[in-house]
């Protein structure tokens, strides 16, 4: 009992902190624990796009930009503490990289009106902004991935993909399991057979999935991993000399950090993306100039270019563009929470836009409506090379199957509605 | 001179046996009651309930429920976080099967259910004991996950697996979900919390807490002067885990208020919540509380000095938070084994000789 008191003096202490007059962008990174290896390249590539614009441009619309890092290492109850303690100092958008972080923002940054923007991860069906106002999940979601895949899978098998056995390798955590259902409703649509293989956090124990997989012999391996997960499935199916180029990640097992350690044995694996890989854009000689050469690189600074970091760079320059779009409508510069969402929902990525920025066809072109978080869900597919060690997009952004994602978008978030008496928006 | 015993005299034995027969100490018992229930909830915002107040009162409701286990019945249990999800399931499905009931009717019967589902687990320990009983409870704690992530019944065939907590209220007053009010949230944990500790400590000071003692101390010599071990055992498991059903129902639909069984209940909350009952010292109410204040207390306060107020990298301060605990629990297991209670009392001891001690 005695140590409340201690509670509540500490706490006063804490809530002294003074709100800053930047546009703040909060980093719920890790750079700790099981997902660091993963964790760390975005938050870098995140900090390091807010550090050249205020470097170069002096910060957005002449505000600087201000990234207050809080370190959640990929737990939940981390993750609220860091939503509380940096809710109160202006937080514009929160990218959690997280999804179950993210399941938990969801209501609690919706009562505070302010933003989300879960890209690639996160739940779903907030795609639908009739229903989730405050949730973006832009330019592509799990479902997308998963369509995107079977896809690509059609294209490569001229369009018949009948009888064909595909496994799936997923984390058995809410992330994992999102593609089960669109999945589910693709093998009914295109009769290809599909099983599931749960994997355990944090999954550095597959043999047995594997050994279901050397029995089965399925012609196509799709995996959901996320952090040291997927270093051991490519190396597992290295293993058992399955063919990599039939074996497919979703793009959180798409990073270097994945298919380095397998060697020359993960030659040919493939992960889907929905933005481009490598340095080769006019931005990266402004990242040198401005942020690297000049030490103010986040993190140790020898992550750019990867994967990962490049997935922070483009989350990092969509929540700007988003703000630019936010100060556009507002008409001022120092926006608030509630201004970056009317950004958010106003945001359109052209590819003109995106070559102004120095960043020629670094992703998929899109729009965002009041009606549609999402964006407009164009996949591409990268490919391995483990002689240069390096990644390449071999299926340019294209578009998924929006008619059996838009049903099950619609059934869950109606779901979800109900279950929490929301009226539908937009109207 | 803090404590003046003089004339502090006690005229019946009820008024000798209370929890705090020095009246400096029942009246700092009162104003920290007075502060709780009194100031507290006035003064407080998000970030306070959040992130300090609602996992402290949770965690130390939890630590009692395992100190009754471990403490004062000496049976060791690693189950802790798959018995929390019990509790965290049952008030899930309560919640979303009877809507109208009030939450604290649900909560407590998610304690209900979670202490049939402890004693079931509990049966093993009439035969087996020590690290054997650890590692049975060990296989509860990974049946329980593994059982919550595998049969949809339990997160009523969602999607993604996980389960949400809905809005509800008590006598009007939103509690769960995003828009209820810090202060009736805490106030809500505050009030289980206070009858968690009430309860504990007097069973622990009746009859059957000298049956979980005696059980603890030497089983044989137990059974041999008529302590039936069955039921002392039974009975430990079940309180035990009733308690920390009730902080997992808390812990679900008050704090985290979304809950994905292997992240949120896994194996190191059993093991966080064994640190709390170690540091904060075995067979110890108090050491509940300190226990659960320390270890909830001490990354903020790391997080706070360390990267808010010192700019270190997060990471840094988060790797140095790793190593300060575990040398810390090194620390507490050799020079006091007996945990922050232990140092309470001596402290105690001292103070109330000071400044002339023999």
């Amino acid at each position: 009992m005695k140590m409340k008191l201690a509670t509540v003096a500490l706490s006063a202490l804490i809530a002294a902190g003074p709100a800053l007059a930047d546009l703040t962008f909060p980093s719920l990174s890790y750079r700790t624990g099981a997902y660091a290896a993963s964790g760390i390249p975005f938050a870098d590539g995140y900090a390091d796009y807010f550090t050249l614009l205020n470097e170069r441009d002096g910060g957005i619309g002449g505000v600087k930009a201000n990234v207050l890092e809080c370190e959640t290492g990929y737990n939940t109850e981390k993750g609220v503490e860091c939503y509380e303690s940096t809710k109160g100092q202006g937080a514009l958008v929160y990218q959690p990289l997280s999804t179950g972080i993210t399941y938990q923002l969801i209501p609690k940054a919706t009562a505070d009106g302010i933003p989300i923007h879960s890209m690639g991860y996160g739940r779903t069906s907030a795609k639908n902004g009739k229903v989730f106002s405050n949730v973006f999940n832009y330019p592509a979601n799990y479902w997308d991935g998963a369509s995107g895949a079977v896809n690509y899978l059609l294209e490569i098998n001229g369009g018949d993909i009948k009888g064909k056995k595909i496994a799936l390798v997923y984390h058995n955590s809410a992330y994992g399991k999102e593609p089960i259902r669109t999945l589910e409703e693709l093998s009914k649509k295109h009769g290809f057979e599909l099983s599931a293989l749960p994997v355990d956090h944090p999954g550095q124990e597959q043999k047995s999935q594997w050994l279901q997989i050397r029995r089965d012999k399925p012609d196509y391996v799709l995996m959901w991993g996320w952090g040291v997960m997927n270093q051991v499935a490519v190396q597992e199916a290295a293993n058992i000399r399955f063919p990599m180029e039939n074996f497919i990640g979703i793009w959180w097992s798409g990073s270097e950090n994945d298919v380095l350690p397998a060697g020359d044995a993960a030659n040919g694996y493939k992960a889907l993306t929905f933005h481009n890989v490598g340095t080769d854009f006019p931005l990266f000689d402004d990242l040198k100039k401005y942020v690297i050469d000049a030490g103010k690189a986040a993190g140790a600074g020898d992550q750019v270019g990867t994967v990962l970091y490049n997935r922070g760079l483009y989350a990092a320059m969509l929540a700007a563009e988003a703000a630019k779009k936010a100060q556009e409508i507002s008409g001022k510069a120092d926006i608030t929470a509630a201004d970056m969402r009317d950004g958010m929902e106003a945001l359109e990525i052209t590819e003109a836009k995106m070559a102004e920025l120095g960043l020629p066809n670094f992703g998929p072109t899109f729009s965002v409506s009041c009606e549609n978080h999402g964006g407009d869900a164009l996949v591409g597919v990268t490919q391995w090379d483990a002689t240069s060690k390096t990644w390449s997009l071999i299926s340019d952004f294209k578009p998924t199957d929006g008619e059996v994602i838009g049903a099950l978008i619609e059934e869950d978030s109606s779901a979800y509605a109900t279950e929490n008496n929301i009226a539908p928006r937009c109207n | 001179m803090f404590y003046r015993e003089a004339g502090d005299f006690k005229t019946s034995y009820q008024s000798d046996s209370q929890t705090f027969p020095i009246k400096f100490d029942r009246y700092r018992y009162y104003v920290v009651l007075v502060v709780a229930f009194g100031i507290i909830p006035f003064i407080i915002n998000d970030y306070w309930a959040n992130s300090l107040l609602l996992p402290f009162l949770i965690y130390a409701i939890a630590a009692i429920g395992l100190n009754i286990l471990v403490g004062y019945c000496g049976q060791v249990s690693l189950g802790t976080g798959g018995f929390m999800a019990v509790g965290a399931y049952s008030c899930y499905k309560l919640m979303t099967a009877f809507p109208e009931t009030s939450m604290f009717i649900h909560v407590i019967l998610s304690g209900g259910i979670t202490a049939i589902v402890g004693v079931l687990f509990g049966l093993p320990s009439l035969r087996i004991k020590g690290f054997y009983l650890a590692v049975a409870t060990l296989a509860a704690q990974f049946f329980l996950v593994w059982l919550f992530n595998r049969v949809p019944w339990f997160y009523n065939y969602s999607a993604s697996g996980q389960i949400n907590a809905p809005e509800r209220d008590v006598f009007g007053i939103i509690i769960t979900g995003p828009n209820a009010p810090a202060w009736a949230t805490y106030l809500f944990c505050l009030i289980f919390l206070t009858l968690c500790a009430l309860i504990a400590r007097n069973l622990t000071r009746g009859t059957m807490g000298r049956t979980w003692m005696a059980i603890r101390d030497m089983d044989i010599a137990a059974e041999i002067i008529g302590v039936n071990p069955l039921k002392a055992k039974m009975t430990a498991f079940a309180v035990s885990s009733f308690f920390v059903g009730i902080s997992g129902a808390l812990f679900f639909a008050l704090y985290l208020g979304a809950v994905e069984v292997g992240e949120a209940f896994g194996i190191q909350k059993s093991f966080l919540v064994l640190f709390m009952v170690i540091i904060g010292g075995l067979g110890s109410i108090f050491g509940s509380f300190a226990g659960a204040a320390f270890l909830v207390l001490l990354p903020v306060v790391l997080k706070v000095v360390g990267a808010d107020m010192l700019g270190w990298p997060t990471d840094i301060v988060a790797h140095l938070q790793l190593v300060i605990v575990g040398g810390l629990i090194i620390v507490f297991l050799i020079m006091e084994p007996h945990g922050l209670a232990q140092l309470w009392r001596v402290a105690k001891e001292k103070l109330r000789l000071w400044p002339f001690p023999h």
